[in-house]
């Protein structure tokens, strides 16, 4: 008998590159936060700007997770997104000005009460729109990209006109509830109470939508139809019905983050989703389509470069959020954290 | 055969412009394994797809358990009672073993005897059982991918190529494991290219060439006819 050729193989070291190269898009947000501090040299002026940037993206956040999981799970681009973010801010807003005893009075846990109660129609009235929209405009070109964008663009620009029969073509200027207006001051710096706020919720809602996708079964089907539609069904679940819900909640979620914008710029337009849906494809297509922790870093990118080049170089900040979508498609030209695809 | 678990009478199945199923006519008895043989490209893989209702026929009847299942969703025919691996193994990468195993258990949680068998059979997959599927070797990710639909009882195990570009060592113990369900009594349509494996299996065997069935019979009686062999599939087994 023949001796086994020796056979000793050595593993590798992995390198230091190899070893944070997954985690490389959890770093970019303190890495851009720390040049931000670098570049603006003022403590003070830096903390408002990161606070400021950190609501900005965690309300985008907001808009645009349903978004991603939608096109995930269904591969269906669903342009008319901004419909749900106008038409949650308008009902949200209107739900508020009809407790004006309750956002005049200077209670906090009033003021809040009352945004609760306006997020909670305005939830409402978009995941029951999403539901509509889903069935009468989406399903029926399922499969069919350019048909999908067409159609769905007819659809926000007939809901866009449908806000301005029913709310007037004027701009709605709103007061935020009193215990939410003005700043505090930490360390020297004046940071918005408001804005605490959105970082808050945006916080809650990713938290939220992390466990239900890692914890639950219905998360579960969620992140395995995103990557294998076809293999979920042959498991015998019904895709199509867990993507109508996806789709709802993708809407009512978008609801939520029209109320929040609305009384985070202090007006609202029928508009005013159209303009958000560039903010929101940017951050879908940063953070990988279909992944709602690639959103969720994309959408806290955006807002924190958003706010440090206004600061350092105003006419920059124009350019600041297409530059770091063209940045980060050159280094992962799926997106940040990219959804394998069965197909 | 009047207990025939799954019956497939004169199946048409088009994808896109081309005519893959031509007739297709199958039975499949109940508590046996059922080869399905022939060359690359004859419709094996598409007629295991339209079974499962993946493609459509366009014309004909597939009865499974008696019932009539041609025009029934994909999840309502898995749910009643049929486990599918298909050729790509179609395993969850983003998913872990477990979650993968979970998610495969479509009525409830897992049975544990059933999840001591399946780790019996497959060892790496306890091993590995919090990883990421995606991280698996193509060994490991063919093991899950069986595991799944061994993880309930099914009526039906619809099998493709579950030896394709595997290592021999991993290819015996896939072929313990299918030997296992073999011997409680599963029913299991295989498609297999390795010719140990579905001599070894096989209890009854179907031959396509071109969208149709071209021989129907013993595996036995096939193994054992070279001529045979060379004559409905262009080669001997043997030289695979």
């Amino acid at each position: 008998m023949t001796a086994a050729p020796e056979h000793a193989p050595k593993m590798a070291e992995v390198t230091f590159r190899d070893r944070i190269a997954p985690h490389m898009p959890v770093l970019l947000v303190p890495l851009i936060a720390i040049a931000g501090f670098i570049a603006i040299q003022n403590p003070s002026s830096w903390l408002t700007l990161t606070v400021s940037g950190l609501a900005m993206g965690m309300m985008i956040f907001i808009m645009a997770s349903g978004l991603t999981l939608v096109f995930g799970l269904m591969d269906v681009i669903n342009f008319g997104h901004g419909a749900f973010v106008s038409v949650g801010a308008f009902v949200g807003i209107s739900v508020l000005m009809l407790l004006g005893h309750m956002t005049e009075a200077p209670s906090l846990m009033l003021n809040l009460g009352a945004i609760l109660l306006a997020v909670i129609g305005a939830m409402l009235a978009t995941g029951l729109m999403g539901w509509a929209f889903e069935k009468v405009i989406v399903e029926p070109v399922y499969g069919h990209h350019l048909k999908q964008i067409l159609v769905t663009m007819g659809g926000l620009i007939v809901v866009e006109q449908l806000i301005i029969v029913l709310w007037g073509p004027e701009e709605i200027y709103i007061l935020r509830p009193e215990a939410l207006k003005g700043a505090i001051t930490f360390a020297g710096a004046a940071i918005e109470k408001y804005r605490l706020v959105a970082v808050g919720v945006g916080l809650v809602v990713f938290l939220a939508m992390r466990w239900v996708l890692r914890r639950t079964k219905i998360g579960l089907i969620v992140r395995a139809g995103v990557e294998n539609g076809e293999m979920v069904q042959a498991l015998g679940y019904r895709l199509r019905l867990v993507f109508v819900g996806v789709f709802i909640a993708g809407s009512a979620l978008a609801g939520l983050g029209g109320v929040m914008w609305g009384l985070y710029q202090e007006v609202i337009t029928a508009h005013m989703g159209n303009h958000a849906m560039i903010l929101i494809f940017i951050v879908v297509i940063i953070g990988g389509l279909g992944s709602v922790e690639g959103c969720f870093i994309g959408a806290l990118l955006v807002g924190l470069l958003q706010n440090y080049i206004a600061f350092i170089e105003p006419k920059a900040a124009l350019i600041s959020n297409i530059a770091l979508m063209v940045a980060i498609l050159m280094w992962r030209p799926m997106g940040m954290i990219p959804v394998v695809k069965a197909k | 055969m009047s207990d025939a678990i799954l019956k497939l009478e004169g199946v048409y199945t088009n994808i896109a412009q081309y005519h893959i199923l031509q007739g297709v006519d199958l039975e499949v008895p109940r508590g046996a394994v059922t080869m399905l043989l022939g060359r690359n490209g004859v419709g094996k893989t598409t007629t295991l797809r339209t079974v499962i209702g993946h493609w459509r026929a366009h014309q004909g009847r597939i009865l499974f358990d008696g019932e009539d299942i041609t025009k029934m969703p994909t999840p309502a025919i898995a749910r009643m009672g049929l486990g599918f691996v298909p050729e790509d193994m179609g395993i969850f990468a983003d998913l872990t073993v477990e979650e993968n195993m979970v998610l495969a258990a479509a009525s409830g949680p897992i049975n544990s005897a059933r999840l001591d068998w399946i780790f019996a059979a497959f060892p790496p997959l306890k091993t590995f059982w919090k990883s990421d599927a995606g991280t698996l070797s193509g060994g490991q990710k063919q093991m899950l991918s069986i595991a799944r639909a061994m993880v309930e009882e099914r009526k039906l195990y619809l099998i493709d190529e579950p030896t394709k570009g595997l290592a021999p060592a991993i290819i015996s113990t896939m072929a313990r494991a299918l030997k296992d369900l073999k011997d409680q009594g599963a029913s299991v349509l295989l498609v297999e290219q390795n010719f140990a494996v579905a001599k070894a299996l096989g209890d009854s065997a179907n031959v396509m060439d071109d969208g149709r069935m071209i021989w129907s019979g013993e595996m036995q009686e096939l193994a054992t006819d070279a001529a045979l062999q060379e004559r409905l599939m262009g080669l001997s087994l043997e030289a695979h």
